[in-house]
């Protein structure tokens, strides 16, 4: 299959840092790309009329202050830690998946239906099947990009976009058909919404009174997964491989297409798993779409790309991005309420942060170089993506 | 079929299809400076509320196509100091335009959800616009739809016909060489990135102003990306963008008219009809390489760096 050899518009490379940086700056970058995201949000609180310091205090402190606040965070950065530890095996394997929101739609809707099929099931059985349904639904939508970037040239950044508004349709057509609620239609009502799911596939609760559920754990258990499968495993290393130098990577024997369709299968798993435990761990215990993706997901398929990328592409410091985005999501409830301030300004803030993050590539470039100029000349301190097409 | 329901649709088609002309044509010309810009999403939606701001304040359609046009470059402006001037990678920096878009319009728009506007009057044309058929087709819209077929055969010709367009295409397929004739490649791909944001921008506020005269957070709703989807349909020609434009605001239109012709479709699968159909054209036109890599800039997405000669 000569499918990558031909250099398409939309074959990209990440710049995957191969080259240590002193770890400090690793860590400087993303924590100055927050603060300054922060900085400019203080001037837009300004603009509203809030005090930016009190304001501040109180979204960390809701979100951090306490174990019931640290609780609703951890809950509220299920998905996103899920979603993201998939993008950043998206992204290594040189594939740019914006389909989390139809890939965590697609997984909710197939694990739905598995409960609503065999309620009867013991927990113990059924929360295992809930999840793997999750993952089958995701990795189902995200092979379908896949495919259609490995075998038919299609841009994976095009394609998933579409799948989202697709899959959120049918989302739509299902609730609105087959799987709604008798009782909505007996009542004329007519909410979209499933029945309220067995109790059997209900995510235990760990902590008596709050809102901390069995996600949390299966969600750090998958994120540690997704770091073994990339850097511990054979299928890890010719992802990577295939997101380095697809060219060297045909040449090694590695296939180039089946990696590119297996990456946007594994990470449209993980965003499918996503989209089972928001479905099994809510409260309502119910599949509910308000007629768009953000109601059922709460935009976590694209916050999710945030958080990978904050975490510079790796799984294992997704955890305390997805944290900290999550916990701005809890702190802008709690900043509303009290200040009024919309939470629309969070959303804002987390593009801010990305703008900062991709920023911050310059100056790592440039200590980098800085690093190479005694080693070697001009030329092989051409380190960029530019020539290896 | 009826005459007349043919018409409406075909009308109706060519205004759904042309806040795509604007957003496409404007990406077009940044693509052929060789740069790619995924925040159309984003810019569309500020552009939109920006418009719809100005118009609801001013009342003067020209205020808020300029406003909506100015919203759209700036956040172009931000993605281009990001790629040319820091060097960071295009489709993260156009991804990370988007998310910023949304949440930023979102934000500005808040106060402005529950009004609604006047709407832009349609402008006949004496004497043409009474030609049955194509009096009703060609000559009864409204004035951003004439503008935007301006716009459109100001591209033509500037691409085309012009020593600018020749010395943009020239550096979008091979900036090295066009520095080495001493033209200004980062100077030059500024100005494209923020015309495509300006287009952007007005394609947000013929949304907002003219086509569905109100505001509704993320009322774009993936235009954006379809609009990029239309510049690889293209192959990066102006005359199949606007057929690709007008194609894809048929389908738009058609999924409202399937019903009325007794065919019993439940909306929410004819809604997906149109995305349906750009993975199907995408699938299409990205088979064949060849003709993508003869046409596509040869330079697109790639960053460029100024002192590595």
């Amino acid at each position: 299959m000569g499918s990558l050899v031909v250099p398409s518009p939309f074959l990209f490379r990440f710049q995957v840092k191969t080259i240590k940086t002193k770890s400090f700056v690793g860590l400087l970058i993303p924590l100055c790309a927050v603060l300054l995201a922060l900085a400019l949000g203080a001037v837009m609180l300004l603009s509203l009329g809030a005090n930016p310091i009190s304001g501040y205090a109180t979204m960390f402190g809701a979100a951090f202050g306490s174990v019931e606040g640290f609780s609703e965070t951890a809950v509220k950065s299920i998905p996103l830690l899920l979603v993201g530890a998939g993008i950043c095996i998206a992204f290594r394997a040189n594939v740019i998946n914006i389909g989390g929101e139809g890939q965590m739609v697609m997984g909710a809707l197939l694990s739905t239906s598995v409960a609503l099929t065999f309620p009867s099931v013991p927990s113990l059985l059924l929360i295992p099947m809930v999840l793997l349904a999750g993952a089958i639904g995701g990795a189902f939508w995200g092979a379908i990009a896949g495919a259609l970037k490995a075998y038919f040239n299609v841009s994976e950044i095009l394609s998933t976009i579409m799948l989202n508004i697709v899959a959120v349709q049918f989302m739509n057509f299902l609730l609105r058909g087959v799987m709604i609620d008798p009782g909505e239609v007996a009542r004329g009502t007519g909410i979209p919404q499933t029945m309220r799911l067995t109790e059997n596939a209900d995510l235990p609760i760990l902590l008596e009174g709050m809102r901390m559920h069995l996600g949390v754990p299966i969600a750090l258990f998958v994120a540690f997964g997704a770091y073994i499968l990339l850097w511990r495993t054979a299928m890890g290393f010719r992802l990577r491989s295939v997101g380095y130098n697809p060219h060297a990577s045909r040449y090694a024997g590695i296939s180039v297409p089946k990696n590119v369709t297996a990456a946007l299968a594994f990470s449209g798993a993980m965003a499918g798993i996503a989209g089972a435990i928001l479905v099994f761990g809510s409260e309502s215990h119910r599949m509910v779409t308000d007629g768009g993706s953000t109601g059922f997901t709460g935009s976590a398929g694209f916050n999710g790309i945030v958080v990978a990328l904050l975490a510079g592409l790796h799984p294992l410091w997704s955890i305390p991005s997805a944290l900290l985005f999550g916990g701005m999501l809890v702190g802008a409830n709690a900043l509303q309420r009290a200040a009024q301030v919309p939470s629309a300004l969070i959303i804002a803030l987390n593009g801010l942060i990305v703008v900062f993050v991709v920023s911050s590539e310059y100056f790592k470039q440039r200590s980098l170089y800085a690093g190479q100029v005694d080693l070697a000349d001009d030329e092989s301190t051409e380190t960029e993506g530019e020539d290896n097409e | 079929m009826d005459g007349d329901i043919l018409i409406q649709i075909l009308v109706a088609s060519i205004a759904a299809g042309t806040p795509f002309v604007y957003a496409a044509l404007g990406e077009l010309v940044t693509e052929k400076s060789g740069v790619l810009n995924l925040g159309v999403e984003g810019m569309m939606l500020v552009g939109a509320i920006s418009g719809f701001i100005a118009m609801a304040k001013s009342g003067s359609l020209l205020v808020a196509v300029l406003c909506g046009m100015t919203a759209g470059a700036l956040m172009a402006l931000i993605f281009a100091v990001l790629t040319l001037t820091l060097m960071a990678n295009q489709v993260a920096s156009g991804l990370a335009l988007t998310i910023f878009g949304v949440g930023l319009s979102a934000f500005l728009g808040l106060k402005y959800t529950s009004i609604a506007l006047p709407g832009v009057p349609e402008l006949h044309i004496p004497f043409l616009s009474d030609i049955p058929v194509a009096g009703q087709l060609l000559f009864s819209h409204d004035i951003l739809i004439y503008s935007s077929l301006v716009l459109f055969g100001f591209i033509s010709w500037f691409l085309y016909k012009s020593k600018a367009g020749l010395i943009l295409r020239g550096i979008g397929e091979a900036p090295k060489s066009a520095h080495a004739l001493g033209y200004n490649v980062i100077g030059i791909r500024y100005l494209a990135v923020l015309f495509g944001g300006a287009m952007a921008g007005l394609g947000g506020v013929y949304l907002s102003v003219a086509y569905t005269p109100m505001w509704v957070e993320g009322m774009v709703a993936g235009r954006g990306w379809v609009a990029l989807a239309l510049v690889v349909f293209a192959s990066w020609r102006p005359l199949r963008v606007m057929a690709g434009a007008y194609l894809f605001g048929g389908i738009t239109i058609a999924q409202f008219h399937i019903q009325g012709f007794g065919i019993e479709i439940p909306s929410q699968l004819l809604s997906m009809l149109p995305y349906i159909a750009t993975i199907i054209v995408l699938v299409l036109i990205s088979r064949d390489q060849k003709s993508i890599r003869l046409n596509s800039p040869a330079s697109l997405g790639l960053t460029y760096h100024p002192n590595n000669q």
